[in-house]
């Protein structure tokens, strides 16, 4: 059966010259950076040249791009070493509710350590307003923690207009563009952020290779204690073939950014629009401010997972909610920031498309989609209303 | 140990938070773009240097001014000896 692949917030496959490019790395070129002779240096000019690809996809100076192995641990790198190298000026850090779980996790422990975390709500478009922003900022805030895009909903936020704001108060922006760098532009100097995250499997690069940008003479307290990787502030010997591979699927991204968001564009407004006619769906996060190859709805009366089930028995294979709610069965805590009532938040289902995907796939997906939603509605315990469920939940929010 | 606070530094490094030995790195790295009789001033929270960064002097014939410290991190000045 063929295989449709719609799931690409989740991982991308790697692009054929990304992996041509890691290969040598693999076999002849193993070197370890820091080793003084050849094998080292030829290693060493690798990651260099890849950090240039990599601050140039964002608009960074080299020095400014610290390599990470994940977009998690960007993510604490940023909010633990931040809050720590400013804990004298104040320990209270901001953070949205429309954050990745290793933003709101390293939040939590933040707040175990002696920090004061603020969540700031949200829209039901899942907009963070840089007026609420003012509004919760205090003495005592060293950081803000806003999502570029969100990989659950699309929506793309105001990150300018929160770092405006952030400015009048000398506080540090961070923001995580996992799901936007290599999809849409994103230049950190017209953004104003202090510091960026990003992964290469994001945008056809491999797993295993990540950056932060850090704001040339920000100060920040390492995550990984070692040797003098990554100008002392990442330690531990470098991941050279992923390292490498992000640097050439930045430099492609780079290339064909425009190209990309113009074919995806139609695809997921054609998905959208389908949907759009089929009764008691809605469509999760803004219309138009969103990830151009992202579109995701709540289903009513029917749970995400089932969809799943149903779906990937057609060959098509998507997510519901972000894939750590997915696996945890548990109803979004974006979702429900958004005020999208529990019932109706498990009915979530993603559908983020890629250069893989051709029109033939999409119209695949949505001629069966819809039919897929009918079947599982005449089995479904709650076709007739939720019933005293719509109560459940402490989480709930009513309609 | 020489403790200083009015040095006046031509350049300033800022390795706070950088780890062992970056202060050594940084310092071999921006003396070497120094003339003679300029100042550098390298800002660290290393305890470390207060060993490394005099020794580091008295080996490669650069003058070890003193520290400053402050209660986050110490300053550092050296004085860029005869070619």
């Amino acid at each position: 059966m063929k295989k449709y692949y719609f799931d690409h917030v989740a991982t991308n496959p790697l692009h054929p010259d990304v992996l041509e490019s890691m290969m040598p790395y693999f076999r002849e070129e193993f070197g370890n950076p820091l080793s003084v002779y050849e094998y080292g240096m030829t290693a060493k000019n690798a990651i260099e040249a890849a950090r240039e690809q990599v601050a140039t996809l964002v608009r960074a100076k080299p020095a400014e791009i610290i390599f990470t192995s994940t977009g998690a641990e960007a993510n604490n790198f940023a909010l633990r070493g931040i809050a720590l190298a400013r804990q004298n000026e104040g320990k209270h850090v901001l953070v949205s509710r429309m954050e990745h779980h290793s933003v709101l996790n390293a939040a939590r422990f933040l707040e175990k350590s002696g920090f004061t975390v603020t969540y700031l709500p949200v829209d039901k478009s899942g907009f963070v307003d840089p007026d609420t922003v003012k509004k919760m900022i205090t003495k005592e805030t060293t950081l803000i923690s806003v999502i570029h895009a969100s990989s659950e909903v699309g929506t793309i936020e105001p990150i300018k207009e929160i770092v405006k704001v952030a400015k009048e108060h000398n506080i540090l922006v961070h923001t995580d563009a996992v799901a936007t760098a290599g999809n849409i532009p994103v230049d950190v100097l017209d953004l104003g952020v202090d510091l960026l995250s990003m992964a290469a499997h994001q945008f056809y690069g491999p797993k295993g290779a990540a950056a932060l940008y850090v704001k040339q003479g920000t100060r920040i307290v390492p995550l990984i204690y070692g040797g003098i990787q990554e100008s002392g502030r990442r330690a531990g010997t470098e991941n050279v073939p992923a390292i490498v591979g992000m640097g050439k699927a930045a430099d492609i991204a780079a290339a064909e950014l425009q190209m990309r968001m113009e074919y995806l564009r139609p695809l997921r407004d054609k998905v959208i629009d389908t949907m759009a006619n089929v009764e008691r769906v809605y469509l999760t996060g803004d219309k138009s401010n969103r990830l151009p190859a992202h579109a995701s709805f709540c289903v009513e009366y029917i749970e995400g997972e089932a969809m799943l089930l149903l779906l990937a028995a057609k060959g098509i294979f998507s997510a519901s909610g972000s894939a750590c709610s997915s696996k945890a069965l548990k109803a979004s805590p974006v979702l429900l920031s958004m005020g999208i009532p529990s019932g109706l938040a498990q009915g979530s289902i993603v559908f983020s498309l890629g250069m893989g995907n051709t029109p033939e796939d999409v119209g695949y997906l949505t001629a069966e989609f819809p039919a897929v939603i009918k079947r599982l509605r005449e089995i479904s315990p709650y076709s007739q209303g939720w019933g005293d469920k719509e109560e459940g939940g402490s989480c709930t929010v009513k309609k | 140990m020489k403790f200083v606070d009015d040095v006046k530094a031509d350049v300033t490094t800022d390795i706070v938070y950088m780890m062992c030995p970056m202060h050594l790195l940084k310092l071999e790295e921006q003396m070497k773009e120094l003339e003679p009789g300029q100042i550098l001033e390298i800002m660290t929270d290393y305890d470390g240097a207060f060993e490394d960064i005099p020794a580091w002097c008295s080996k490669t014939g650069n003058e070890f001014l003193g520290v400053q410290e402050s209660p986050e991190f110490f300053k550092f000045y050296i004085k860029k000896g005869p070619r």
